[in-house]
């Protein structure tokens, strides 16, 4: 043993200088073996010739300011967007009451980042949930508190884009969930619903649902009485969203490990108990990923909601492109949308990481 | 192993605790226990040992209906053990169950793992919960690590975790499942010595294992079984040095070498 220790010198070796660094990382990656090279140099002159016109037709000759003559324009008209944003956003509530839907809006936005953080999950910030949707509604609607009423009819653009999915999104989770667990049940009468209902659903396409609700639906109430059209339709999406929740979640059930289950029968938890605090939050976390892609799909699915004649974000879009000195300029105007959209996925999954790093426990 | 007889306090007068009588159980036709009869005592430790699949696991699992036998009967502490749920319940508030694989739960930390049972099953405060949750974690050494998750804690110490889960819910009696099969070697000793601990209390325990040097030294009676049934149980000495089955001989001459 002493002679081995003796043999080994105190020395740090350090890799040679090509290996690190910027150089070494770029040997490595790009320029490893000939066709590497020949693919990196070839990529990089598609991005050369595609970049560098793209944002000179964004950003360098294009105009922004609303009354400019986008005609006369030789890059991206913005101005499209400066001029129309008013309707794009929020439709045909009323132009002169804009400021109640902002305020909804940024109420809306702000509890939804607050409730990013986990600290804060307790029962005051259901409360405050509860309370903030009250005021959104009446800011929304109108006629108490001295402000105008307005037609829920009139709710368009990002109100109604926000509406469907805030409100499909979380109805749709907790029905997911009970049909997973359902759909494991023991007694057979609730185990052959849920699978039925979620082989029907899954097996129809949202458009078809959201058709139901809008043409047949009504055929079946009694005479005089109508439900809203936007209301139809929000239950069209959170009863379709929620099939494929559930097949997530049960995805994660199945994933559990026996274990778990006998160790919390031998305790003495009973059924409730033991899913509420042992086996969803697990099965949940490992779902995570899945159902944030459910959701992100289902966020952007509520933009279906054109074909029954609903003003989301997308229709009112098209109502401003229709106006003829507007027309032809729809790669801006799509653009636009997309960013939005694109926005409100990245904070969906930008969450959804954070809260799988946050809820790792190593195990 | 000279002070066995101090260890292994008189039982002879204590009552029964658990009576196990013509019990049988089958998956689909594999006949798992056959025709099983056993009289436990309180106070009283058995180690249950034999081949892999001998259904030694299942039967210590029947007795706290993880497993459900199809007939015979099982009474434990007075109570009979049927498909009421009420019953079921009762049962396995007074009998602990200490796994191979520990099953933790590993979103929750040492201290809920072991305060989850007590607040929802007892019902007592949180409180409450968490200084009988401290006492046991004491009595496992493990107290600096409660605010852990189970997967920072090395095999041994998830397993007297889990041993500890178990004793905050107050039982009577332990079962015990091959707890030191899926652990390192240098890790059975630690979760032995907290064995030993609880039998020299008086725990009753019901064990599951290969570690025959706990068995000479702790068990009040050894028994064997093979192919779902009991074939020969004895004291210790007598079953060690001198079995009476074939069967138990040829076990015996391959786990001892």
């Amino acid at each position: 043993m002493e002679t081995i220790n003796e043999n080994i010198k105190k020395e740090i070796v350090k890799p040679p200088i090509s290996d690190v660094g910027i150089i070494g990382w770029t040997r490595e990656n790009l320029f490893s073996s000939p066709i590497n090279a020949i693919l990196t140099l070839g990529l990089l002159s598609i991005l050369w010739f595609s970049i560098i016109p793209l944002i000179k037709w964004a950003f360098i000759t294009s105009t922004w300011a609303p009354d400019s003559n986008c005609r006369e324009a030789s890059g991206a008209c913005w101005s499209f967007i400066s001029a129309n944003y008013k309707i794009i956003l929020f439709g045909f509530y009323p132009q002169d009451v804009l400021w109640r839907p902002i305020t909804a809006i940024i109420l809306l936005c702000t509890l939804l980042v607050i409730s990013r953080n986990r600290n804060y999950w307790n029962k005051y910030l259901g409360y405050t949930w509860l309370v903030s949707l009250g005021i959104m509604g009446a800011l929304l609607k109108g006629g108490i508190f001295g402000l105008a009423p307005v037609d829920i009819e009139k709710w368009g653009g990002i109100i109604l884009t926000l509406q469907l999915s805030v409100f499909g999104l979380t109805a749709s989770y907790p029905l997911g969930i009970a049909l997973a667990l359902g759909r494991q049940s023991k007694f057979p009468v609730i185990k052959t619903f849920c699978v039925f209902y979620i082989e029907l659903i899954r097996g129809v396409p949202l458009i078809s649902l959201l058709f139901m609700s809008s043409v047949v639906f009504p055929l079946f109430l009694p005479e005089g009485v109508s439900i809203n059209a936007i209301l139809r339709a929000q239950v069209a999406i959170i009863l379709f969203t929620a099939a494929y929740i559930a097949e997530v979640v049960r995805g994660g059930l199945q994933g559990m490990n026996k274990g778990q289950f006998e160790a919390a029968d031998a305790i003495g938890l009973n059924y409730a108990q033991t899913m509420r605090l042992i086996i969803l939050p697990q099965a949940l976390k490992i779902v995570i990923p899945p159902s944030v892609s459910v959701l992100i799909s289902a966020f952007k699915d509520t933009s279906l909601v054109i074909i029954i004649g609903l003003h989301d974000l997308l229709r009112t879009t098209q109502v401003a492109l229709s106006e003829p000195k507007w027309m032809g300029f729809s790669s801006e105007a799509y653009l636009f949308l997309a960013v939005i959209y694109f926005l409100c996925c990245f904070f969906m999954s930008t969450y959804s990481r954070k809260l799988e790093k946050e809820l790792d426990t190593g195990l | 192993m000279n002070e066995n007889s101090n260890k292994k306090k008189d039982i002879s007068n204590e009552d029964t605790i658990i009576k196990i009588i013509n019990m049988h159980k089958w998956y689909g036709d594999f006949h798992v226990l056959n025709d099983i009869n056993l009289d436990i005592k309180r106070r009283e430790r058995i180690v249950v040992c034999g081949p892999s699949g001998s259904g030694k696991s299942t039967l210590i699992r029947c007795i706290n209906r993880l497993e459900e036998h199809q007939r015979g009967q099982i009474i434990v502490d007075g109570i009979e053990l049927t498909k009421d749920l009420k019953h079921i319940e009762k049962v396995r508030s007074e009998v602990g169950m200490v796994f191979q694989h520990f099953n933790l739960f590993p979103h929750l930390t040492i201290l809920e793992n072991l305060t989850i049972g007590p607040i929802w099953v007892r019902k007592i405060s949180k409180k409450e919960a968490e200084d009988i949750a401290m006492h046991y974690l004491e009595k496992v050494q493990i107290v600096e690590q409660a605010a852990k998750f189970p997967g920072q804690l090395s095999g041994g110490q998830q397993q007297r975790v889990a041993i500890a889960r178990s004793l905050c819910m107050k039982p009577n009696i332990m079962l015990f499942d091959e707890v030191t099969s899926a652990l390192d070697p240098e890790m059975v000793k630690e979760v032995l010595d907290v064995m030993i601990s609880l039998a020299r209390d008086g725990m009753t325990m019901i064990v599951v294992t290969h570690e025959m040097g706990f068995a000479k030294s702790v068990a009040h009676r050894v028994v064997f079984m093979d192919e779902g049934m009991l074939i020969e149980e004895n004291e210790p000495e007598e079953f060690f040095n001198n079995p009476q089955n074939e069967r138990t001989k040829t076990f015996l001459g391959q786990i001892l070498h």
